[in-house]
């Protein structure tokens, strides 16, 4: 366990970690032997660090109750993010749980500083209010008597991959480890507004956690979404994640699920729902989680956009899972590549491979298909000569979004879906 | 009798049960992250971890520059709520670019 607690190579030439442990996190971490770790930090790495691959990369590896160990951004609020080496593990999961990111490996993100560590379940209720016909208070037994779905989609943060953006940026640096792919069940959005009856002349819908800032005069978290979104079906009220309940990481009691969507819109401990006339004026709508307004969504690096909008959607991703970057493999034999793709939810059309960093691609074999909000896994094989390889995957949506070879940029660096590179040595 | 849940005990029968439930979640005691000596050191310590832990901080990237720490700091105050008297803003911002994200 010491191990565990090891604090980063110095990050500072005489930075010290005090570690104020009491025996909390003893017993926690003693209790939370049934996760094993079953992948080793980046070699170069300190005992229980992990090294993200670009500069000031060292985080500690923490284990938290109801969580494997997980790669640390932050503490207060806790921020966790998924080593990238667990998505290819994914592979080799039953067929009903291919490609699932176990809830104990999913990412955790949190803005606000004040969690509802101690919630009563008695007296627990989502407020549906506003401009509606019928306000209602709704208990988890009556929301559940609503009916339910399950869905599978991907959550992935606005900053997923922010550590790679060039020229760095300001905010939480994370490497790729910021995205998951869960099974959700709940209630659709749609049947618990229309058991409130939204009123003519409604514009947006409001959605509030019991999250709450460290400093009270500092905006709440809280999101909109248009009431034709709201109503499309697809958004629901989760109360689980791969058939367990919400982990409080996660979002326990209720959280809302917007496929496609970066998970910024996927309010935790969600407990307030207000029907609006009017456009929602919140912080988190109106002045942060904005991209550049324009088709691109970026900017000059290092430069200001004229004017910005709210992030929504996805943009295709890809990634190859089986081969680390700097990995060593066998020349001259058949290699099996694999890895997975994703998209704001048009689906996979296909995914491209090249091994000569970009100028020849061929196509791969796409895996099952869980939907057009999950991750959608593909394999290849090839041989490569002996010498250094560029492999890149490069995916292709149905609705005919193909991922850039160029990254843009972004002040927030957000969105990230440049096609990515794995340079491998065929030996 | 209300029965506590750890969450990572948590197992679908809870699903179906439909019974109200109490849960706790206990997160762990914070590591103190001590920031390098040097002057602005106690001001950022004090202040930015009255509000989130020092990991904010000592995460971000090299090059970021002074301007920008200045900014962020801005943010915190006039956004976020800190207390951060005016005269310590600077001495923090130049502190913060001396150090973070250089090793």
């Amino acid at each position: 366990m010491k191990d565990l607690l090891t604090p980063a190579s110095a990050l500072f030439g005489r930075r010290q970690l005090v570690l104020g442990l009491g025996t909390t996190l003893g017993a926690m971490v003693a209790g939370c032997n049934r996760a094993a770790p079953d992948e080793a930090p980046h070699p170069a790495a300190a005992p229980g660090t992990a090294r993200l691959p670009f500069a000031n990369g060292d985080r500690p590896m923490v284990q938290l109750p109801g969580k494997r160990p997980m790669i640390q951004l932050t503490a207060r609020p806790p921020q966790l993010e998924t080593p990238f080496s667990l998505f290819d593990t994914l592979f080799d999961q039953p067929s009903n749980q291919r490609l699932i990111t176990p809830n104990n490996a999913f990412f955790v993100r949190y803005s606000m500083a004040q969690l509802p560590l101690d919630l009563d379940m008695e007296s627990w209720r989502l407020d549906i209010g506003g401009h509606v016909e019928q306000p209602l208070s709704l208990s988890m037994a009556a929301l559940r008597a609503l009916g339910q779905i399950s869905l599978i989609a991907v959550n992935q943060c606005s900053g997923n991959s922010r550590g790679f953006s060039s020229p760095r940026v300001g905010g939480g640096q994370m490497g790729h480890g910021a995205m998951g792919n869960a099974r959700w069940t709940g209630v659709p959005l749609k049947t618990v507004l229309d058991a409130a009856g939204v009123r003519r002349g409604a514009v947006e819908i409001a959605f509030d956690g019991l999250d709450s800032p460290a400093m009270p005069q500092a905006p709440d978290f809280a999101k909109s979404l248009s009431v034709d979104h709201a109503r499309d079906g697809g958004v629901m009220l989760a109360w689980a994640m791969n058939d367990e309940p919400l982990p409080f990481l996660n979002g326990f009691p209720l959280r809302l699920v917007v496929p496609g969507w970066f998970g910024t819109y996927w309010v935790k401990h969600l407990h307030r729902i207000t029907v609006l006339d009017e456009p929602f004026e919140g912080y988190f709508m109106q002045k942060s989680y904005r991209m550049p307004d324009n088709e691109c969504g970026c900017v000059a690096p290092g430069t200001k956009p004229e004017s910005t909008r709210p992030i929504t959607a996805f943009r295709v991703r890809s990634f190859i899972t089986s081969h680390a970057d700097g990995a060593t493999v066998p020349a001259g034999q058949p290699l099996e590549l694999r890895g997975f793709a994703f998209d704001g939810g048009s689906g996979i059309r296909r995914v491209m491979l090249s091994a000569d960093g970009g100028k020849a691609w061929e196509g791969t074999t796409l895996g099952e298909d869980a939907g057009r909000y999950a991750f959608r896994g593909w394999r290849h094989r090839l041989t490569l000569p002996a010498g250094k390889h560029r492999l890149m995957a490069r995916a292709e949506t149905n609705a005919g979004e193909i991922q850039p070879l160029q990254a843009s940029w972004n002040p927030s660096g957000y969105a990230r879906n440049v096609v990515e590179t794995v340079s491998v040595v065929a030996a | 009798m209300k029965a506590q849940i750890i969450i990572a005990a948590a197992v679908p029968l809870l699903l179906a049960s439909g019974v109200a439930l109490s849960a706790a979640y206990a997160l762990p005691e914070e590591r103190v992250i001590t920031l390098p000596p040097g002057p602005g050191a106690d001001l950022a310590t004090a202040h930015c971890a009255a509000c989130h832990s020092l990991d904010y901080l000592t995460t971000q990237p090299p090059g970021l520059g002074e301007k920008k720490w200045a900014s962020t700091i801005s943010k915190m105050v006039d956004v976020y709520g800190a207390d951060i008297p005016a005269q310590d803003r600077a001495t923090i911002a130049a502190y913060l670019n001396r150090v973070v994200g250089t090793r």
